[in-house]
């Protein structure tokens, strides 16, 4: 229990997960106690359990624009993914066998795609820009060309990039066609305001200060969806098994919370973001900033370092007290680069992602703009490539 | 990421072969920075790097460096090779 952690302020990687929304906890403990029961049952225990569940689903519906009987809790945002595409795409085999992706979908997104084509389906991956942006127009012409497509999926914001997506448009390329559309809105829930034209969502918990073990998915009742997996009457037919009804409840509370102080804390986070974006090539040399200047997640920022080994920059940033992401994987296991940075034609390697949590201050952004210069030369000095 | 027809014709213009099979990133891209100097403005450089994040990172240090990235072709033994044309 005392192993080593970010010194306070530290914990610069909110998009992996941030921690636990202070309106969560009390809401959490107290489901503990009173939401324990079967919500399937009819007796009291029961009942109090199928409130507390039918409460969270309501609040977490009201925000992302969907029908209350529309939504479920699922185990992970990834389990609500997987579901998401592969329900959408066995609801619509009669229309065909072919799914649309975008290059800079999360990997549970692209290894549902990837199981999709091991059952003999096929996909097309659209291509993104060097900010990480899909052009809708090569969105529509993808879906025009295909007219065997049972689902598409996009985006709301990219988790590695922080680039928002265009899902309006492409929204309305996909209603044109007659393709749903799935929104993985796993880093722009609770950020930004929800994309309008989604016709199944998905979304996760602890990415906006709720627990993790609960995922969000909501299918609009007019698309075909059928579930991939055995039948099971709960989580609305569509998400098997107990639910997690304190975990709902505490995750629908930060939510909650989340929407009400956003506003005001994607302008400060974003004036945060903007100040690092500037500085890191003024300290730095030879960095590359990634994605979308300006329309972006207020959050998040990443950025590349010549020559450097992202890990080593991960490991040097946590011995000086920094908790940050890197989308490079030079001594990883794959050694497959990220796939995000491959598609947007960036550097894949010294790379960087800062994650904004909502505690984070302007003193803990500057303490990491004053540590990084030297960090990254040490890196670099130790390899011989400065000048280079 | 081939150019298509004519790809991998730069392989017989190169005037230095990098071999950076078995180096991970980011020392395939090191490798080609520290010695693109030893061919002529408008000469090629081979890079032949078996480490997947190559064939982003090559490219991405050509438009970072101004110099013209010009393709993938496969070596004799399959491994990518990657061209670049000094620009500067």
């Amino acid at each position: 229990m005392s192993e080593p952690v970010s010194t306070p302020g530290g914990y610069l990687d909110a998009a992996s997960t941030e921690p636990l929304h202070p309106a969560a906890r009390e809401i959490l403990l107290e489901a503990l106690d009173r939401g324990w029961g079967d919500p399937a049952r009819l007796y009291g225990e029961g009942r109090r359990a199928r409130l507390l569940l039918d409460n969270a689903r309501e609040v977490v519906a009201a925000v992302v624009g969907a029908r209350p009987d529309e939504l479920s809790f699922t185990a992970s945002g990834t389990q609500a993914v997987h579901l998401g595409v592969l329900g959408g795409l066995a609801g619509r085999v009669r229309t065909g066998r072919h799914l649309t992706v975008s290059a800079v979908e999360h990997s549970c997104v692209l290894q549902a795609a990837r199981l999709h084509e091991r059952s003999r389906g096929t996909v097309t991956t659209v291509p993104v820009d060097r900010l990480g942006r899909v052009d809708p127009l090569t969105y529509g012409e993808v879906l025009t060309g295909r007219p065997d497509t049972a689902l598409a999926c996009l985006q709301a914001a990219n988790h590695e990039v922080g680039t928002v997506q265009p899902v309006a448009e492409v929204a309305a390329a996909c209603t044109d066609a007659g393709v749903p559309l799935l929104v993985d809105a796993a880093q722009a829930l609770g950020r930004v305001a929800v994309p309008e034209g989604w016709s199944v969502l998905t979304a996760s918990a602890h990415k906006w200060g709720g627990p993790a073990g609960v995922g969000v998915l909501a299918v609009r009742r007019s698309v075909r969806w059928r579930s991939p997996l055995p039948e099971d009457e709960r989580g609305g037919g569509r998400v098997p098994g107990f639910e997690d009804v304190p975990g709902a409840l505490a995750g629908a509370a930060a939510l909650r919370a989340r929407v009400e102080e956003s506003a005001e804390l994607a302008a400060r986070q974003s004036a945060l973001v903007d100040r690092i974006r500037a500085r890191v090539p003024e300290l730095v040399p030879d960095v590359e900033v990634l994605g979308d200047p300006e329309w972006r997640l207020p959050h998040l920022v990443t950025f590349s370092c010549l020559y450097v080994d992202g890990e080593a920059l991960v490991t040097e940033l946590d011995r000086a007290g920094f908790a940050v992401s890197s989308g490079s994987s030079c001594t990883a296991s794959t050694l497959e680069p990220s796939h995000v940075l491959a598609a947007m034609g960036v550097l894949t390697h010294g790379n960087v992602r800062v994650s904004l949590t909502r505690d984070t201050s302007e003193a803990d952004v500057e303490r990491f703009l004053g540590v990084l210069p030297g960090v990254v030369a040490r890196i670099r000095s130790l390899s011989g490539v400065e000048g280079l | 990421m081939n150019g298509g027809a004519g790809a991998g014709d730069f392989a017989a213009e190169a005037e230095l072969e990098l071999d950076c099979r078995g180096m991970r990133c980011p020392l395939p891209v090191i490798q080609l920075a520290r010695r693109v100097g030893e061919v002529p403005v408008d000469g090629v450089v081979l890079v032949l790097a078996d480490d997947p994040a190559a064939a982003a990172d090559v490219p991405a240090w050509c438009r970072m460096r101004g110099h013209d990235y010009l393709g993938v072709a496969a070596a004799p033994d399959g491994t990518p090779s990657y061209g670049v044309r000094r620009r500067s």
